[in-house]
């Protein structure tokens, strides 16, 4: 069995009184195993940098457990937690080169001089900040300054690594260098870490595991394969993958052998009977409305499809991105060729019953994923 | 300044020249007064043409005041140690109560600190005539009159909320963060207080406190009321020169001159300083 580095257990934040301030973050729990890279995923105010400075120990957990390490840690001061961070607003100290900011996190660890030297040569050099160590961070930029922040955070060794946006500031093609060698440095020493980002590709490029939060809740914790594949809920399915999840009400219908699922605008898709599981298929009935997904690059054109109405089509370079209005909304559909389509054309849509996620519309969660049950 | 035309510059150069001698005249004026004696100060019309004497200083030194009615003796020196005493103290114990408070101010949200934070802030706003006289009764009961703890004490007024103002103001410029990562690394919140938060406030301490000094050493009323002679700064000192046989201009001009140097040196030292200190990180501190 693994061993468990960090546990949440029903972890509440409310800024101001419990019960009346706000409510940052709502009744997390999660597992993060010895060695693993998570990823906290979420827009601006979703509550991830909250759980994460809890699990640091700079803001004060209102309800619930924190373990890390099997200690319980959450009524313990930040130095006696052994945890290590790389701060958004970096936070060096501006009285101290670069290199001094990076040593001094070895500082209480009773490293040797040559020691301490030789660790951060090594990971300045992974992080690409080798010549600007005899800087002062007020004199470096905020890219050059970031990666002095995560390498303070990497030298350590600690039980747990806690990177808040760590990449923010990277221009792309750093961002992407780093990434792979980030990842690579962290599973090469066997660390744990947890990365809080609003990058999706950040995420899936680095993480083990991805946590999507929003509105202070857990959402969803998987594989990035698995939120891509089986998104849980209408959230993640749409905030997560680029261009997002296109998405339809729907009104779910039994005749003979065909399951029809009539959009607005008059378009009734129509399936075989044996395109669901049984028991999809009878949750669907029962709701009768439901709301399905598709992820743009999963639509294909062709013959028999459903119609719609081009209104734009982008060549990327690599791909186009096809906009056309369907069922009284708008589809994106994404091909990886160039797209002869203009303006006003119409185009013919298939919706696999294999692509197809549905949802509850009330609850929001997935009933299921192509053919089988959520 | 570069972009400016001669015209401007030359507008410029006007316009600080004026101020600077709508506000050093005065100066410059007593400077002059502290050299002459009653008579060439009081002739009409004046003139800057005048034989210097240091009468005045030496008066001041040695704390006989000779005038037309006979040997007065003046406690000059006294009072400016007094002066000297008074403010260090007061500014001394207004820094070490007000850093740590300034700082707590500063980075916890507790409940009510910002009614307190006001109510200290609110010291400054009361008139000093109004508390003057209860005061008096007070530390007359519990002994605290015309003693150098009692009026320290009661220069906290004027002290401590200046302090406690200014650094902490300088202390929410200083990111958490810095401290938290400090703290991450392994070192507990005392010892980041004093290794991260103390030294990046550094030149906000030094800026409060010069103003604390400033303005206890300038302080009057407090002094008259709840001093007796032994005890009085140089402000109060200075009503000695309203003598019997008249006022003794030079020898006020002598008393402001050595009264403002120890303040003005310590002003210009700390300007250097200060500009220095604020370019906060650019020079290793």
């Amino acid at each position: 069995m693994t061993e468990t580095t960090l546990r949440l257990e029903n972890v509440d934040k409310f800024y101001g009184p419990i019960g009346r301030g706000v409510h940052a973050v709502k009744d997390v729990s999660m597992r993060v195993d010895r060695g693993d890279i998570v990823a906290l995923l979420g827009s601006s105010g979703c509550g991830k940098t909250s759980t994460l400075r809890m699990i640091a120990g700079f803001e004060a957990v209102s309800r619930g457990a924190i373990y890390i390490a099997g200690r319980q840690v959450h009524t313990l001061p930040p130095v006696k937690r052994n945890v290590a961070m790389a701060f958004e607003g970096y936070s060096l100290y501006p009285p101290l080169t670069v290199r001094e900011n990076i040593a001094f996190a070895l500082k209480s660890s009773r490293a040797r001089a040559p020691e301490v030297a030789a660790r951060v040569d090594e990971v300045a050099a992974m992080l690409e900040i080798t010549n600007i160590l005899d800087r002062y961070p007020n004199s470096i930029s905020g890219g050059q300054q970031q990666r002095a922040s995560l390498a303070r955070a990497l030298i350590r060794d600690a039980d747990l690594h806690l990177l808040d946006e760590p990449m923010g500031q990277l221009e792309p093609q750093l961002r992407t260098l780093l990434r792979g060698r980030l990842k690579h440095f962290i599973k090469e020493r066997g660390l744990t870490a947890i990365l809080v980002t609003h990058d999706q590709t950040e995420a899936n490029a680095l993480a083990d595991k991805i946590a999507v939060m929003e509105a202070g809740e857990l959402q969803q914790y998987a594989s990035p394969a698995e939120i891509k594949e089986r998104p849980a809920n209408l959230f993640t399915g749409t905030f997560v993958g680029e261009p997002p999840m296109n998405v339809f009400p729907a009104t779910a219908s039994h005749l003979g052998d065909r399951i029809h699922l009539d959009l607005e605008g008059g378009l009734d898709l129509v399936y075989p009977e044996s395109a669901f599981a049984p028991t999809v298929r009878a949750a669907m009935l029962a709701r009768r409305q439901v709301m399905i997904g598709v992820r743009p690059y999963a639509v294909r054109r062709g013959e028999g499809g459903a119609t719609a109405t081009v209104l734009a089509n982008q060549w990327l370079g690599d791909q186009s991105h096809i906009a056309a209005r369907f069922a009284g909304g708008t589809i994106v559909l994404v091909e990886h060729d160039r797209a002869a389509l203009q303006e006003g054309e119409r185009i013919a849509v298939r919706l696999a019953p294999d692509d197809l996620h549905i949802f509850d519309p009330e609850t929001g969660c997935a009933m299921s994923h192509g053919r089988e049950a959520a | 300044m570069d972009t400016m035309s001669p015209l401007e510059r030359v507008l410029r150069g006007i316009a600080i020249t004026l101020v600077i001698l709508f506000f050093m005249f005065p100066i410059f004026w007593i400077f002059l007064m502290s050299f002459q004696t009653n008579e060439t100060i009081l002739r009409v019309p004046p003139s800057i043409v005048f034989e210097p004497t240091i009468a005045n200083y030496q008066a001041l030194l040695t704390g006989r005041l000779e005038t037309a009615a006979g040997t007065l003796e003046i406690r000059f020196m006294r009072n400016l140690f007094n002066s000297l005493f008074l403010s260090t103290a007061s500014v001394a114990l207004a820094l070490v109560l007000g850093i740590p408070a300034a700082y707590a101010f500063a980075r916890l949200k507790f409940r009510g600190s910002e009614e307190i934070a006001f109510t200290l802030l609110s010291f400054r706003f009361a008139p000093p005539l109004l508390v003057l006289l209860p005061l008096v009764i007070y530390f007359q009961q519990i002994g605290l009159a015309n003693t150098y703890i009692g009026l320290i004490w009661v220069y906290q007024l004027i002290c401590l909320p200046l302090i406690l103002w200014i650094v902490r103001g300088y202390f929410e410029d200083i990111p958490a963060d810095i401290e938290h990562a400090y703290r991450i690394a392994g070192h507990r919140w005392f010892t980041t207080f004093r290794k991260v938060a103390l030294p990046l406030a550094g030149p906000g301490i030094a800026a409060a406190g010069l103003l604390a000094f400033i303005f206890a050493w300038n302080n009057f009323i407090f002094a008259l009321v709840l001093a007796s002679a032994d005890k009085q700064p140089v402000t109060v000192g200075a009503l000695a020169f309203v003598t019997a046989s008249g006022i003794q201009f030079g020898q006020i001009a002598a008393a402001i001159v050595l009264s403002i140097a120890p303040v003005f040196a310590l002003a210009l030292y700390a300007q250097r300083y200060l500009v220095e200190g604020l370019s906060l990180g650019a020079v290793k501190g």
